[in-house]
């Protein structure tokens, strides 16, 4: 702060222009600010008349809205038209202390405090290590409590996390629906497409797998109409069976175009083409969906035939 | 009365003499001056609305079978958390009037912060001394969009659902880390054990409004301590401030443009639907709907997410997915950091340490405005890629034109909305009598039949703005002239 004496300011007289109301007509602008202001009084008893009689949301907003629109008019026009306009003028001052100051408040954090130890900058150091390893020390639980630790890959003992690598599909397991229904071997047209689960886990996110029949073929019948290279046998009787979480951000892939046997993903718009092993062929998925090995007993039930060659879903660091 | 009880505060507090000279603040007029005002005041809405949801829902992600009003609903198993958001919708009185305010006070907060900033920042407002400032508002920017994905994520409905496990993914794509972020924020591979609602919601409601509330003090903190900055004009130096006293006249109009901004947001919490999350469903991990897409700022981050090329790197063992990584935590990383950072890059480019309290226009700044004319262009041209699906439904175009059209608009853009706008400035200063009224020309016949214009004489503004600006003289009120400093402080003798 600069050491300026206390001085008058300049006088103003009544009539300043400084002073003046920016209307030519104050009384009527008064008026109109009270007017303004009684409908948002109107406004906000009506909410609560609206209130009371329970009517609809639209009424709620529509009194309340009135009410404060009222107020606020009011108010407004009472600051702008009906108080001193100015322009006013205040000095601004540089922010920056005098140099002596500075120099003081240097020497202060430098010099105190180091008169009578010697050795100020160990002692600082060993403060500053300490709070350190404090914080440390806080946030080891604070970290490490949140959640389990991720596996570095699926052929752990069990010490650690493994489900980024692992679903519930193994040999054997039943497809079934989300309610819980067994799949049929004839339960889907030809173009139809089913979300289904391990026998237990209905509904699990990282287990979904979306069925799809692409062709009426028997059991005599290769599996597809158009084989993969490689997973000859993963499809069973013109069915194929994918993970339905999206390689690139987890999204369920749940549209299916028939006509063109792709799968969409509805989230960033990746496209499978389902009769090559789901491969992505558009957008930005960066690898196929897994596909799960799956066959019929002899009662026609379906069954996974083992489960899923790789971890499903999003890549991640640990992913091989 | 009114005496009596300042005088019994200033006898325990003494706060007369700083209150006195804090009245006669002044604020400089001009709408763009309002943005700010904007988000604080929806900031205010928030905070109130808020409060009123935490009243009623309830952060669990258990299951139960709901029996609420809404008929297609009963008896279908659902989390408690939407049942609750569900129930307040329509079982608590005044709740979804409420609820939707609340959603429609942030799309404008957050929509009040980026214009408000972009006003800022065309006109360096950030400059010296004001830089810390600065920090703080990008600050409060990201944890606005932060806390606005965190709530629209609580009420557990489809669309929010598929945005948390897309939040899972993208942590799960930070190259080393990534894993174990995630499993601990979710408590263990998504969807995790339950415990995400309830830690959203804590971080939602306590945690950053905590931030954020600390965060605005400074930010206003700073503004009256460091005073409001003026656009040049009559009068108006880098030395003083220009415009109306706190009390009464800003004072009164800000007072009024809470109430008006409140309103606008009462009213489209009734009028307008948001986020009806009751024809939404349930989120289950396995279902998902069409047309899928975020909060409006949330939009650029989606965008990205769609118009990058799968390039996922795998190697030695490990994977790192680019295709995720880059886009969605590196970009808006990069655009963050460099808005963080501004202050400091226009600092290295000037070598400008001066104090500056007059505002630029923006055309005299070539260079900086183009930057920001690129910067935004950029936003808007991802922002716009979020939606290629839609856009190709609408134009019946196929998908991956609309796509391609954006992987090369998006680059391309910028650099040349750079050119555009460093030209158009150019011009614009070199423009004869640029940023002046224009006059009224008169056509006169002369007795010859010649016919002339002439410049009619220029017009008067408004009559205040004509005025030579004059300290908040002693007449207003009564105090003792000598207890007046020329400044228009007051200060008592001791």
């Amino acid at each position: 702060m600069s050491d300026d004496k206390p001085s008058p300011l300049p006088p103003a007289t009544l009539d300043d222009p400084h002073l003046q109301p920016a209307t030519k007509h104050p009384q009527r602008m008064q008026n109109l600010a009270i007017l303004a202001m009684v409908i948002g009084m109107v406004g906000f008893v009506a909410f609560i008349v609206v209130y009371w009689i329970n009517a609809s949301n639209q009424w709620e907003a529509g009194t309340l809205a009135l009410g404060m629109l009222g107020l606020g008019v009011g108010t407004i026009a009472w600051g702008k038209y009906l108080m001193p306009q100015g322009p006013f003028v205040e000095e601004r001052h540089d922010f920056h202390s005098s140099e002596p100051e500075r120099a003081a408040f240097n020497a202060a954090i430098t010099g105190r405090g180091g008169l009578e130890v010697k050795r100020r900058g160990l002692l600082l150091g060993v403060f500053g290590v300490a709070g350190g390893i404090m914080t440390l020390a806080f946030l080891v639980p604070g970290i490490r409590s949140l959640g389990p630790k991720p596996a570095k890959s699926d052929d752990n003992q069990g010490s650690t996390d493994d489900s980024l690598f692992t679903t519930n599909w193994k040999k054997g397991a039943r497809l079934t629906t989300v309610d819980g229904r067994q799949v049929m071997v004839d339960d889907l047209e030809v173009g139809g497409v089913l979300t289904v689960f391990p026998r237990g886990y209905e509904g699990s996110s990282p287990d979904q797998v979306i069925l799809i029949r692409l062709a009426q073929l028997g059991p005599n019948d290769p599996p597809y109409p158009i084989a993969p290279p490689g997973k000859t046998s993963f499809g069973v009787q013109g069915y194929v069976a994918y993970s339905k979480l999206c390689t690139h951000l987890g999204c369920p892939v749940g549209l299916y175009q028939e006509r063109t046997q792709q799968l969409v993903c509805p989230c960033h718009q990746s496209i499978f083409n389902v009769n090559a092993g789901a491969i992505p062929e558009f957008g930005p998925a960066p690898r196929p969906l897994p596909q799960l090995p799956i066959t019929v007993d002899a009662t026609g039930q379906m069954r996974a035939n083992g489960g899923f060659d790789q971890a499903v879903g999003p890549g991640f660091w640990e992913r091989p | 009365m009114i005496d009596k009880s300042l005088n019994w505060i200033d006898d325990r507090l003494g706060v007369a003499k700083g209150g006195r000279s804090f009245l006669d603040k002044i604020f400089p007029d001009h709408w763009s001056f309002m943005l700010g005002e904007i988000a604080l005041y929806s900031f205010v809405v928030l905070l109130g609305t808020g409060v009123f949801l935490t009243l009623y829902y309830v952060p669990s992600a258990h299951e139960i079978v709901y029996h609420g009003s809404y008929v297609p609903l009963r008896g279908q198993k659902v989390s408690e958390a939407y049942a609750s958001t569900v129930g307040l919708s329509f079982d608590v009185r005044s709740g979804l009037l409420m609820r939707q305010a609340h959603h429609w006070a942030a799309d404008i907060f957050l929509g009040a912060i980026a214009v408000h900033m972009a006003r800022v920042f065309f006109t360096g407002a950030f400059r010296k001394p004001r830089e810390l400032n600065w920090v703080v508002g990008v600050t409060m920017l990201i944890l606005g969009i932060v806390n606005g994905f965190l709530g629209y994520s609580l009420p557990d409905d489809l669309v929010s659902g598929t945005g948390i496990r897309i939040a899972y993914s993208i942590i799960e794509s930070i190259p080393l880390v990534g894993s174990y972020v995630g499993f601990f924020l979710f408590g263990g591979n998504y969807p995790g054990t339950g415990v995400i609602i309830p830690r959203f919601f804590i971080i939602h409601v306590l945690i950053v409004p905590a931030i954020l509330v600390g965060l605005l003090a400074a930010h206003l903190g700073l503004l009256v301590k460091q005073k409001h900055t003026q656009f040049p004009g009559k009068g108006k130096t880098e030395k003083n401030v220009v415009g109306s006293p706190m009390f009464p006249t800003f004072m009164a109009k800000t007072t009024g443009f809470l109430f008006m901004t409140a309103a606008v947001i009462f009213g489209l919490g009734g009028f307008a639907q948001i986020n009806p999350i009751w024809q939404f469903g349930q989120y289950e991990p396995y279902q998902i709907s069409y047309a899928v897409q975020p909060d409006w700022y949330m939009g650029w981050l989606d965008g990205a997410l769609r118009i990058m090329p799968s390039w996922e790197w795998v190697g030695f063992g490990h994977t790192i997915p680019l295709e995720v990584f880059l886009p969605a935590v590196i970009f808006p990383g990069l655009i963050f950091n460099i808005l963080l950072v501004w202050p400091l890059i226009e600092w290295y480019k000037t070598k400008d340490s001066n104090y500056h309290n007059l505002l630029d226009r923006p055309r005299d700044r070539p260079k900086r405005t183009a930057a920001g004319v690129a910067m935004l262009t950029l936003l808007f041209a991802v922002f716009f890629a979020s939606s290629t699906d839609v856009m190709a439904n609408f134009f019946q175009l196929p998908l991956m034109d609309v796509l391609w059209f954006f992987r090369f608009f998006v680059p391309l853009a910028p650099i040349v909305a750079y050119f555009i706008a460093f030209k158009i400035c150019h011009e614009m200063r070199d423009a004869e009598n640029i940023g002046q009224r224009k006059r009224a020309l008169i056509v006169s016949r002369t007795t010859e039949g010649e016919y002339v214009t002439t410049a009619s004489a220029p017009r008067p503004g408004d009559s205040h703005e004509e005025l030579e600006a004059i300290p908040v003289p002693t007449f207003i009120d009564t105090t003792d002239p000598e207890l007046a400093t020329a400044a228009g402080v007051r200060r008592v003798i001791r």
